[in-house]
């Protein structure tokens, strides 16, 4: 058949950016043209061939186990240590960085260690989380929200954090003042309007949402629904025509004839 | 084996050519490997009709086969192969009937609307080994411009929801199809928010302590409180206001159901255009325990009927599934549902009829903004939010006697005048100044018993399932009701959930599960 030496790339691109963030993005899209024609040949085969496919599905799965196995809910540590540090460990072996009351920030290193000495503060709660770039889904988000005392957390390029997930941030409500979604390709203003419960809520950033529909309008929605929040991103002038300025440009710079 | 199937060909090459051409010629060429071969690599029998069409070095073959072998040997493989080609016969013919439904299908799901489809894929998804059941949904209009399901305002709310454990966020991770971007059913999560009167008041604290056991995040609210967080809402005449905060909103039902129906054809569902028009089925007669006779019927076969057209296939079938929706009382009673004296269990029909509701769009640029939930009024008007630029969805349930007459989806106006508009106005005075944009009617499958589901199987037609009734509530319990009833086929029993209060005897036992809260 064809070439052999085609890249087999097993796994649907979209997975595989989503899992790298945000710069993954940009990368993707630059090897779009070679990746095309690798996929395109699995396609045929995947249409043709029921083992192939088979092959496949059973590679989606294995992406979405390996998601849901780093979501899953660490109970011995919360009922031994309590909520906060379960909250806190399970930030910490997501790659994310946590920030207890009057303490240091923590985080894992390149390797993914990090020091268990945080076990020891019992009942010291922790003020800022910073899970960006994590894969934090609807279920993982269980062990945030036991974080009772959250005064600011930073979801920024999160590759699982969608409409659902902000729907499930209002036991937040009273802690929570600064929330950071920037780059989550997941989230619409469907999920934006469920942050009216937030009402604590001081500095939102909703920069480069791709998914949101009309950023401008959204942002002039968002700041109507929270009047006392400073919501940072989303310039209400983007995609507008600039008008006058375009024209005075164009006669500043005649076509060269 | 396919040297066999060579020589047979060779052999009969000639006769079968000119059986071909008293039908016309063109037949035989439309035969192309394509069409119901499609994906099949393991398919004798359609290189064997391909041979015989496209091999141009026949004649000289088959006038020498002619000439030996005996003639009784020879007339009844011609008998063989006439019997063969008449339609039913065991050999496909050779033309394309890609749009027929085939001939024997496990299980026939009768409707493709969400239900039906969630049912097919959860079959496929439970089922072992892989490939095991054949399943066949039969849809009468691919455009679904009569389905509830497409016409429906996309509500989901705890109160009906059956347990967390088939959660519809789950559902686009469940729907991902390898090469196709992730499913995204546009999901709002703004809440529902019911208001009640000084009547409903009680009611509504105890419905709201049975939510709060199961689980759900549903907070009440005095009118100072709903003032101070919705000040767009007029409270008078508000005793007590409920609001769901988590997993409650509304979503596009029509993208959760091109994403069914994709991920269901990727995993092997077989669609049929067609309607259902009759039931093959037979009888037996046997004793209950306590000496009485009865006549247990069992469906062998599926008349269905192909659209724009008087062709129909028989296809044999172990079990059918009625999820029809507003037309299930129909199909209940062409496969014998109620058909004896009344007060009997022979005599008690399907209580599924077809309701008409109508739905309006308007536009109010005062209106309230981001954070609206989808608000039912004490008086059972409601709306909701649509998209960012000031739209309103709404309604109102009729009342029994102003029922409209189910025969067409036209639009009454004047209900919007007389019975939408002003308890909405009054509820919400931005609402004073609004222009309707556009209005649409779609079907309740209503119950007219007690409103709720009926699942299960019938006790009488004992390999019929029942997924029907949901009374304007059918497409927030869809994947909770289709895996039901995948587990009742594939088990015998329900296993996540128990759905046995929804079981179609309690229509002739009396047992009413009643709904109130139906909007």
């Amino acid at each position: 058949m064809a070439a052999p030496r085609a890249p087999l790339h097993l796994v649907m691109p979209v997975w595989n950016r989503g899992t790298r963030g945000i710069r993954g993005l940009s990368r993707a899209v630059a090897l779009e043209g070679s990746q095309k024609k690798g996929r395109s040949l699995l396609q045929f085969l995947a249409d043709r061939f029921y083992d192939v496919q088979a092959l496949r599905e059973y590679l989606l799965q294995k992406q979405v186990l390996k998601v849901h196995q780093k979501n899953r809910p660490f109970t011995y540590i919360k009922e031994r240590f309590g909520p906060h540090a379960a909250g806190a460990y399970f930030i910490l072996k997501q790659g994310g960085a946590v920030k207890f009351q009057g303490k240091e920030w923590i985080r894992s290193d390149a390797h993914g260690h990090f020091s268990l000495d945080f076990l020891k503060f019992q009942a010291v709660p922790v003020e800022a989380v910073n899970a960006s770039g994590c894969a934090i889904n609807y279920q993982g988000l269980d062990s945030l929200l036991a974080l009772k005392e959250l005064r600011s957390l930073w979801l920024q390029r999160c590759p699982h954090v969608d409409d659902w997930c902000l729907g499930r941030l209002h036991p937040l409500a009273n802690s929570l003042q600064e929330l950071s979604l920037a780059g989550c390709p997941r989230i619409s203003e469907r999920g934006l309007a469920s942050l009216h419960h937030l009402q604590n809520l001081r500095r939102l950033d909703i920069s480069d949402l791709h998914a949101v529909s009309n950023p401008g309008l959204t942002r002039i929605l968002v700041e109507e629904m929270l009047p006392s929040c400073q919501v940072l991103g989303a310039d209400w002038a983007q995609g507008l025509p600039s008008g006058p300025d375009e024209q005075s440009q164009d006669k500043a710079s005649p076509i060269p004839a | 084996m396919l040297r066999r199937a060579l020589q047979l060909g060779l052999g009969r090459g000639l006769l079968g050519r000119r059986l071909g051409t008293h039908r016309g010629g063109s037949t035989l060429g439309k035969v192309e490997g394509s069409g119901g071969y499609r994906g099949s690599w393991v398919a004798p029998v359609s290189s064997y009709v391909t041979f015989r069409t496209r091999d141009p070095a026949h004649d000289g073959k088959t006038v020498g086969r002619l000439g030996e072998g005996d003639q009784n040997g020879k007339m009844s493989e011609i008998k063989k192969k006439i019997q063969s080609v008449l339609p039913g016969g065991a050999w496909n013919p050779p033309y394309d009937t890609s749009y027929l439904p085939p001939e024997h299908s496990d299980v026939v799901i009768v409707g493709g609307g969400v239900i039906g489809l969630s049912v097919a894929y959860w079959l496929k998804r439970l089922e072992k080994p892989r490939g095991a059941i054949r399943v066949l949904v039969v849809e009468r209009d691919h455009t679904y411009s009569q389905a509830s399901t497409a016409l429906s305002v996309g509500g989901i709310r705890q109160q009906f929801s059956v347990p967390e454990n088939i959660q519809l966020s789950l559902f686009s991770e469940y729907l991902a199809v390898v090469d196709d971007p992730p499913l995204d059913i546009q999901f709002n999560p703004s809440g529902y928010l019911l208001l009640a009167s000084e009547k409903g008041a009680a009611v509504m604290e105890s419905n709201v302590k049975v939510q709060r056991q199961e689980g759900a995040k549903v907070c009440l609210m005095s009118p100072e409180q709903l003032r101070n967080k919705f000040p767009w809402i007029n409270t008078e005449g508000v005793a007590l206001a409920s609001y769901g905060m988590e997993y409650e909103g509304w979503f596009d039902p029509w993208c959760l159901l091109q994403g069914l129906r994709r991920k269901v054809q990727s995993m092997g569902v077989l669609f049929c255009h067609g309607e259902v028009t009759r039931f093959v089925s037979s009888s037996s007669h046997t004793e209950t325990t306590s000496g009485e006779e009865v006549t247990l019927k069992r469906i062998h076969e599926v008349h269905v009927k192909i659209d724009r057209s008087l062709e129909y296939q028989p296809v044999e079938c172990a079990l059918v599934i009625n999820a029809a929706g507003a037309w299930s009382g129909q199909i209940a009673e062409l496969a014998g549902v109620g058909k004896g004296p009344p007060g009997t269990l022979q005599g008690t029909k399907l209580p599924v009829e077809r309701r008409k509701r109508y739905v309006y769009l308007w536009h109010c640029p005062q209106g309230p903004g981001l954070e609206t939930p989808f608000v039912v009024d004490a008086s059972g008007a409601y709306f909701r939010r649509e998209g960012l630029g000031n739209n309103y969805l709404g309604g109102c349930s009729p009342t029994e006697e102003e029922e409209p007459d189910p025969g067409n989806l036209e639009v009454d106006h004047d209900f919007f005048q007389d019975k939408v508009w002003p308890p909405l106005a009054q509820r919400v005075p931005a609402f004073e100044t609004l222009k309707v944009r556009s209005a649409w009617a779609g079907y309740y499958d209503y119950n007219t018993f007690d409103q709720n589901g009926v699942v299960g199987p019938h006790p009488l037609v004992v390999n019929m399932y029942f997924a029907t009734g949901f009374s304007g509530h059918g497409l927030q319990q869809a994947p909770a009701v289709g895996r039901a009833v995948a587990e009742m086929v594939l088990d015998g029993h329900f296993q996540t959930i128990n759905l046995n209060p929804f079981h179609f005897s309690r229509f002739y036992l009396g047992e009413k599960v009643q709904e109130h809260n139906i909007i």
